[in-house]
């Protein structure tokens, strides 16, 4: 058999699903290989020195040293005939080592708060996870059917978006006094700011996602008899499904971004607490293993999203992961084929 | 005496009896005095369409062919109701056209199968539109599939089809509403050369079949003679009818009737009225100089 010769770096050609596999377990792999390097090889970076005895200088077991100053007090002890400080090259607290954030991850939900009116970490999350919730539901209560208009009624679209555009220009944490103003202290000003960032993005990006639909489509529904409602609920809207779908994993982004600048306004609050925090008191294996949970949260969240679409835009081609098809036919009604399963055309 | 008549214009007495059945059918489609402009970007005044005149008779096969940008599309958008004339008025069965609606069926060149919807689904869409019942409308539905030789595919999404089978199933939900005019344009351009043969044998025999009048637009013109009962040849600049033929070739058709003299004759004839015959000289050459070596001729 001739090798099939595919360069891995071919313009604009797909990679075979094996390598592009590997490359996104590299993508984790290589930064976390860098973390590890600097961590627990002392030839990378370790600028200080981690104190285990302190002999006779004014150091106590556990003080982090910077090199210079370590050498410039042990050459000192030496001058003096004192007992010599003892340690170990180490980096900076802020940067911990890997295994330290891995252990913070179940440390930090074991560990209770300093003071008993204090959140949990596990209550942090779900404080920030409401918000966004909130949020982003009444968003896109707003934001959905508002950029549809947009997009097909030129009407809507003269009349609002000259103002939007003007308007996401604002960066939304301006407003934060104004919303403890009007709207207190406690979660509404939050979700208020989270909106304020979301909103204005959402009709512009849906709007245009509206607007790409094939004109060709519509034509054809109108000779078939579609009314002008008819369009909007029968082509419209279930054509432009899933690109809305994606629009809306991207627009969830943003908000995660927004959560953290809005959680600082006023009484700061949620997991941007949780980091302040832990920043203050220095115990940054928590500040990293808070930070990672964002990453991972947002991550499962997309992913979710992602193979959600899949099952429910099956005309779109792609099959989605086996657990959530599992899923899916413990939902369905058993007489049908499932979607795809259909005879290859012969012609 | 024959040898003056131009041999697309002498028809046996069976072909000349067809016409003049078909002159008596009462007239689905009149165009009356037909002009469309448009504005271009820079304000300039397109005279796309101009004094446009013809009147399509009951199960009549029509083509309409011309050279590129003479305005065929523009013409069956606007019997389709997809866009306005600017003078002049269009009539379907006697009452002026405002508007599209599924009283006209239409094939569009490129792909307008619904992706999100199945075949059955597709061809449901006007049925459902008109305010039809799920369980009517389905029924009615697989009929028109069957029609078109897709039954097995009734289930599949149209990202699955090829080319020819999306136009098929465009076909047949087009033909569900039970148009009085199916307009098709250029549907099946972009299909390979094969796949058109095949296609063209099929919509004969779904026109034979079913009660429907064709506006067909092309660009083949042995697509347009091998089809049509008249071919309205079109002239660029303004868009004007430059002559409305009778095709003298005997129904049913069949491919073998390509090399009928008949056939060819008018063929060449409409050849002529699209690109007329220029002159050797008249050819236009490139300035290319010779990169070649000497000895090492083409021919
Ligand atoms: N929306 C429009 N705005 C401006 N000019 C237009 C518009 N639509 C068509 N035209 C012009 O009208 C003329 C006829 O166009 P039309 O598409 O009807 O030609 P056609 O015969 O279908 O061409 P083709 O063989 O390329 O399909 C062209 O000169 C075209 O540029
Ligand atoms: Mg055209």
């Amino acid at each position: 058999m001739p090798k099939k010769h595919t360069s891995w770096f071919a313009v604009r050609k797909e990679l075979p699903p094996r390598v592009g596999k590997l490359l996104a377990l590299f993508s984790f792999l290589l930064p976390i290989l860098i973390w590890s390097l600097v961590s627990y090889v002392p030839i990378f970076w370790h600028p200080g020195v981690i104190i285990s005895d302190g002999g006779d200088s004014i150091y106590d077991t556990g003080d982090y040293v910077e090199k210079e100053v370590f050498a410039e007090t042990n050459a000192e002890l030496t001058e003096s005939g004192e007992v010599l400080a003892k340690g170990r090259p180490s980096n900076p607290i802020y940067l911990p080592a890997p295994h330290k954030v891995v252990t913070a991850f179940y440390r930090a939900f074991t560990t209770p708060p300093r003071r008993s009116d204090q959140p949990w970490l596990h209550e942090s999350l779900w404080m920030s996870i409401k918000v966004i919730f909130y949020a982003f539901t009444l968003s896109s209560l707003f934001g959905i059917p508002l950029g549809i208009l947009c997009g097909t009624f030129d009407f809507f679209k003269r009349l609002h978006e000259p103002f939007i555009e003007f308007f996401r220009y604002l960066p939304a944490p301006t407003f934060g006094a104004l919303a403890i103003a009007v709207l207190g202290i406690e979660q509404a000003p939050k979700i208020a700011i989270v909106f304020i960032g979301t909103f204005f993005q959402q009709v512009l990006v849906i709007s245009s996602t509206t607007a790409k639909l094939d004109l060709s489509l519509l034509e054809a529904a109108q000779t078939l008899g579609a009314s002008r409602f008819q369009l909007l609920t029968r082509v419209i809207i279930p054509g432009i499904l899933p690109d809305l779908h994606r629009d809306q994993r991207i627009l969830l982004g943003w908000a995660w971004t927004y959560l953290i600048v809005a959680e600082a306004v006023g009484s700061i609050t949620g997991i941007t607490w949780f980091i302040e925090q832990q920043g203050k008191y220095r115990i940054y294996d928590n500040v990293f293993a808070a930070i990672v949970m964002i990453g991972i949260l947002g991550l499962i969240c997309d992913w979710f999203l992602l193979e959600i679409g899949k099952l429910m835009f099956p005309w779109k081609g792609e099959r989605a992961n086996p657990l959530f098809r599992g899923i899916a036919t413990l939902f369905r009604d058993n007489n049908r084929l499932p979607p795809g399963e259909t005879p290859e055309p012969s012609e | 005496m024959s040898e003056e008549i131009p041999i697309y214009k002498q028809q046996t007495p069976e072909v000349a009896a067809r016409f003049a059945k078909l002159r008596e059918r009462p007239v689905v489609l009149d165009v009356d005095q037909l002009g469309k402009q448009f504005i271009s970007p820079q304000g300039k005044i397109i005279q796309a369409l101009q004094d446009i005149n013809f009147k399509v008779h009951r199960r009549e096969f029509v083509s309409v062919i011309g050279p590129s940008g003479c305005g065929k599309s523009t013409l069956i958008r606007i019997v389709a109701g997809l866009e306005t004339p600017t003078s002049g008025e269009i009539r379907l069965n006697g009452e002026t056209i405002r508007g599209p609606g599924p009283d006209r069926g239409m094939v569009f060149q490129g792909y307008t199968l619904f992706p999100w919807l199945t075949v059955k689904k597709n061809v449901m869409f006007g049925l459902k539109m008109s305010g039809k019942g799920s369980i009517e409308a389905e029924q009615d539905a697989l009929q028109w599939i069957d029609l078109v030789g897709l039954s097995k595919f009734a289930e599949a999404y149209p990202h699955q089809l090829s080319g020819g089978m999306k136009q098929r199933v465009a076909i047949a939900r087009a033909l569900a509403n039970r148009p009085r005019i199916l307009l098709m344009d250029e549907p099946f351009g972009a299909l390979d050369a094969q796949t058109r043969a095949q296609m063209q044998a099929y919509l004969l025999q779904i026109w034979e079949n079913v009660d429907v009048t064709i506006m067909f637009i092309t660009h083949d013109l042995d697509e347009a003679v091998y089809l049509s009962d008249r071919i309205l040849v079109l002239k660029a600049h303004p868009g004007e009818v430059n002559e409305i033929l009778e095709v003298p070739v005997a129904h049913p058709r069949n491919p073998n009737q390509f090399l009928n003299p008949e056939f060819l004759g008018t063929r060449q004839h409409i050849e002529h009225l699209i690109h007329p015959p220029v002159a050797e000289e008249e050819i236009e050459t490139l300035p290319i100089k010779r990169m070649t070596e000497v000895g090492d001729d083409v021919y």
